[in-house]
């Protein structure tokens, strides 16, 4: 390892710039559980690599006396570990990116923690390092983590693995030990399909085969850590794969230039060179490559370019520029893994957000066709996904997307999910197929149920039966529920004698079998509504218990709410706003509810409200929180 | 840009994109290796000498391909060679990264605004910012928080660039401060940088609208920024959440935010203080001359050596001495450390950097008034 970084006054500086320029980066991830060494690992590369000032160090110590879990030694884990809250708990908790350098490579380590719940920090380090270095603890072998770590790192992409079986000093530097570990962990590898697994013992902490062989371990065959980072080749062959630039901006500055920017995902490009845009189809030749520093000759993957077009064809943000010959596919339907990174669960049928590397669309996951245990990878069913788990779904998208499969393409394979609400990130996808052939693009064979289209709305459909004498103030409390979810953006609708008895029912009278009728066909339109996703608010005396449980039976279970507006009948009779009782009492109307036709009160109404004890506005607000609390009003 | 200015360019442009050294095309050129140099340090030469050797000169710009990579380094003659062979330095892999977030702020903001401190980090990002929109302007302006107790050095510096570049300019200034009479002797640097940063960013931000700001903070330089997003959010009162961060995954960034909440895009996240000097070098990029070690007047205070740069610092008894000094990082001048030196150009500023054996931000006393300062100071707004 070199001692690098620092060099004496008498060299060069500009002959050592000239060298350090030139050096390559190495992306990697360390993964292990909780008390492997990462964090140790990692102080140690930053020490070793001299790139530890003297002040750090100077904070550094007298951090130690305070959190310091190694004695008198200086805890390297200190220097990693960022956040004030982490430190006092003594854990690393989410992902911290550290640097070093040495004379061949910078690098980019991202130290993320390994226990269960903190999965999706794993993947977050993951998704942009070439190489991941396992730990694992000596005396204990390979673990479930060590599984779990592994799976995590493959289904990123990650081809490459160090296998650090680190802390050997407590087991004596034992060769069997090592050797038992080895060959267990390539055993489980196997179906991971890794291109190289590297097992180095080390340990962190006594610097043994860190930054150079160690004496210890004279039997070890293989190379020590950083030199084995300094030179592994993990270039992969982005630069051999079909050209790919998803366009992030289109760089129209005046009349006479419109260039589109963006970062090659894969391939190369030169002038001259035929394109194709994904989805529009447009075809073109490449005029120029302009950068600031000149037109290139020729740009490959990672570089963030200009590329302007021999026609003016429409490409706006969210195309991708493809090679002429090798098109990416474009669909609205594919399977991919998913990684759920929220508290709230993944349901199928609920609508996301879904962004590509440069481009937003509406997205629903139709159905998880499995979950994969990160612990076993076996295949388990599920329907919902929680926070760190894995799944296997197929999703619809309100737009058909260019991609590659994520095994094919890491930058136009991948995508976020994000939360239409909070626009938190809660999902990192995988794309594997497509469900269908890039030209069909049909949208109508997907089924649309209740759930759908309820999912679509962000909310439980169910129907709010308001019932109770004339004059109970069932409307006035109808229409304010109404009001108030429609504020809440809420999809609703109201059904009421006024509504109702002019249209639909106007063939109907109130004779009782007229009655039974009336109810029957509003407990059927209000299903339908309610099959439509709506909250449906119907607001009828229907006086009896048959007709209720009727209009109950046909909803599914939990979406018929029974509202008792129980204000008593001298209440109605004295507020008479209609002046039906008066004319009811004089004989004028027959079969009046209360007066010479029985009402038969509600036994267990979901909710029971009396109007004359409450304002109507605060009956409102009592049963817009009985929805909220259901969670009717969120999905 | 004289003649003699634009032949050094494209001679050295000549030489990197040959692979030859400046000296050989100095050769090729005057027959005089070290001409180049000496026109560079100020030299002259007759006017038939000048046109010979740009005769010679569009000849072997002819012969050279066009350069390769964002940098224009080395490339060998077969092109279908040089992208496999020749992989992105990690400058060029850093260079690429920040215009791909500038970019996607850009593209997915409503109305972003990069805070320009006119340090050296800052001043990267000013130089990355033409890049990525290049031949366009950048479409944001610029803010610059201004305490009114920087180096008058680098307002000078700071007004020169942004005309220079043509880049608009918004200067904030926290005038509730001003009134109040917070200074940094009166107030002491806690109360004062929250006032006169912290409060003023907020208000600078709150006043323009801004939904996006970049700025240019860097993962080595700070255990908590080790752990801070790329695109971090700040809750409506500019409050930082580091428990509540969301997950970023490849080179997607998700961009959307509530009413009210603002982000704070870190487009050189990633770049060490090694990096951001290797990159002004490669670039050629300008700094604030109070990096460039002068002599300067200065008193000591606590350990510290601080310039007098006005007539505003107090004394108290002391008498200013001159010592050629430089500062490391920029900030306030009463609060910036300046370290002896005699590092007069880029060069030398690099090599004492690399020998440097105490890390850039000692020189900046904010950072030293408690245990985890930094986290704390952000989660209350300061950037």
């Amino acid at each position: 390892m070199s001692q690098t970084t620092l060099i004496k006054p008498s060299d060069d500086v500009a002959e050592y710039l000239r060298a350090h320029e030139n050096k390559g980066l190495l992306r990697f991830i360390t993964c292990g559980s909780v008390d492997d060494g990462k964090s140790t690992l990692i102080g140690r590369l930053l020490y070793d690599s001299k790139l530890i000032y003297d002040d750090q160090l100077a904070a550094l110590e007298s951090d130690t006396k305070k959190h310091g879990t190694q004695g008198e030694k200086i805890d390297f884990a200190l220097l990693v570990d960022g956040l004030a809250a982490e430190r006092e708990q003594g854990i690393t908790i989410d992902v911290a990116y550290r640097f070093f350098s040495t004379e061949k490579r910078k690098f980019i380590v991202a130290d993320t923690p390994g226990h269960e719940q903190y999965t999706r920090n794993m993947a977050t380090g993951a998704s942009t390092a070439d190489l991941a270095v396992i730990l694992i603890d000596a005396r204990r072998g390979v673990l479930t983590q060590t599984r779990r770590h592994s799976y995590i790192v493959s289904l990123l992409g990650i081809r490459h693995i160090v296998v650090a079986i680190n802390k050997m000093d407590l087991v004596g530097y034992s060769e069997t030990t090592f050797n038992a570990i080895e060959a267990e962990y390539r055993a489980f590898a196997e179906e991971l399909g890794f291109e190289s697994i590297v097992c180095i013992p080390m340990s962190a902490l006594e610097g043994d085969n860190i930054t150079a062989k160690s004496a210890k371990t004279p039997w070890h065959n293989g190379p020590a850590l950083l030199p084995y980072l300094e030179t592994v080749d993990v270039r992969g062959d982005a630069v051999d794969k079909a050209f790919r630039l998803p366009v992030q901006w289109v760089n129209r500055p005046n009349l006479d230039f419109r260039g589109f920017s963006g970062t090659i995902a894969s391939g190369s490009v030169k002038p001259g060179d035929e394109i194709v845009v994904v989805p529009s189809a447009k075809r073109s030749r490449v005029k120029s490559i302009v950068t600031m520093d000149g037109d290139l000759a020729e740009a490959g993957p990672d570089m963030a370019v200009t590329v302007t077009l021999e026609d003016e064809i429409d490409i706006s943000r969210g195309d991708v520029i493809c090679a002429g010959n090798a098109p990416a596919e474009q669909t609205d339907q594919f399977a991919a893994h998913i990684l759920w990174m929220a508290e709230d669960k993944l349901y199928p049928g609920r609508q996301y957000l879904l962004k590509t590397a440069n481009r937003i669309v509406s997205a629903t996951a139709t159905e998880l066709k499995h979950k994969v245990n990160v612990n076993t990878l076996e295949h388990m069913s599920g329907k919902t996904l929680e926070l760190n788990e894995v799944g296997f779904c197929n999703f619809a998208l309100s737009a058909p997307i260019a991609f590659d499969s994520y095994k094919e393409n890491r930058k136009t394979g991948s995508f976020i999910l994000i939360d239409k609400r909070s626009n938190a990130t809660i999902g990192a996808g995988l794309i594997d197929f497509s469900l269908r052939r890039a030209q069909n693009v049909h949208w109508q064979d997907l089924d649309i149920d209740k759930k759908a289209r309820a999912n679509a709305k962000h909310q439980r459909p169910c129907v709010l039966w308001f019932t109770g004498l004339s004059g109970s103030g069932k409307s006035t409390v109808a229409n304010l529920v109404e009001k108030r979810l429609h504020d809440l953006g809420r999809h609703t609708y109201t059904l009421d004698g006024d509504n109702v008895r002019h249209g639909l029912n106007k063939d109907l009278g109130f004779t009782n079998e007229d009655r039974v009728e009336n109810i029957r066909r509003v407990a059927e339109a209000a299903k339908l509504m309610a099959d439509a996703g709506l909250i449906v608010c119907v607001s009828f005396i229907s006086p009896f218990q048959s007709e209720r449980r009727m209009a109950r039976d046909l909803m599914a279970d939990g979406e018929f709410v029974e509202v008792y507006i129980s204000t008593p009948l001298e209440v109605c009779e004295r507020r008479d706003v209609k002046g039906l009782y008066v004319k009811a009492r004089r004989g004028e109307i027959k079969n009046f509810t209360g007066i010479d036709s029985p009402y038969e009160a509600p036994q267990s109404a979901e909710i029971d409200v009396d109007t004359s004890d409450i304002a109507a506005a605060d009956a409102a607000d009592q049963i817009v929180e009985y929805l909220r609390e259901r969670g009717y009003l969120s999905v | 840009m004289s003649e003699i200015s634009s032949i050094i360019e494209r001679a050295k442009s000549a030489a990197e994109s040959t692979g030859l050294s400046v000296s050989t095309v100095s050769r090729k050129l005057f027959n005089d290796g070290k001409a180049i140099a000496r026109l560079e340090s100020g030299g002259q030469c007759t006017l038939k000498t000048l046109e010979t050797a740009k005769e010679r000169l569009a000849a072997l710009e002819a012969e050279a391909p066009a350069p390769v990579g964002a940098s224009g380094s080395t490339s060998p003659a077969a092109t279908g060679e040089i992208i496999s062979k020749q992989r992105m330095t990690h400058l060029d892999r850093l260079e690429a990264e920040a215009i791909h977030i500038m970019r996607e702020v850009v593209a997915e903001t409503e109305n972003p605004v990069m805070l320009y401190s006119i340090g050296k980090d800052s001043t990267v990002m000013l130089h990355l910012a033409r890049k990525a929109f290049y031949p366009g302007k950048a479409p944001f302006p610029l803010m610059h928080i201004d305490t009114t107790w920087n180096f008058r050095e680098t307002i000078e510096f700071r007004d020169a660039v942004v005309k220079e570049l043509g880049f608009d300019l918004i200067v904030h200034i926290n005038e509730d401060g001003v009134r109040q009479g917070i200074t940094p002797f009166s107030h002491g640097s806690q109360i004062y940088t929250d006032v006169m940063l912290t409060q003023s960013l907020r208000q600078g931000l709150d006043k323009h609208g801004f939904d996006a700001a970049f700025g240019g903070g860097r993962r080595d330089e700070e255990k908590s920024r080790a752990k801070e997003r790329i695109l971090s959010f700040r809750s409506p009162g500019h409050r930082w959440d580091p428990k509540n961060q969301r997950p970023e995954l490849w080179s997607i960034y998700n961009a959307r935010i509530s009413n009210g909440q603002t982000i704070r895009a870190f487009p050189i996240s990633n770049w060490t203080e090694l990096d951001i000097w290797q990159y002004i070098y490669r670039e050629n990029i300008k700094l604030p001359g109070v990096y460039f070690a002068e002599e300067r007047p200065v008193i000591e205070r606590d350990g510290v050596m601080l310039m007098v740069d006005d007539d505003r610092m107090p004394l108290d008894g002391q008498t200013p001495r001159n010592e050629m000094v430089r500062f490391r990082t920029l900030g306030c001048y009463p609060l910036t450390g300046a370290n002896q030196s005699t590092a007069t150009t880029l060069p030398d500023v690099i090599q004492e950097m690399l020998l440097a054996r105490s890390s850039e931000r000692e020189g900046r006393v904010i950072d030293h008034d408690q245990s985890a300062s930094m986290e704390k100071k952000k989660q209350e707004g300061y950037f």
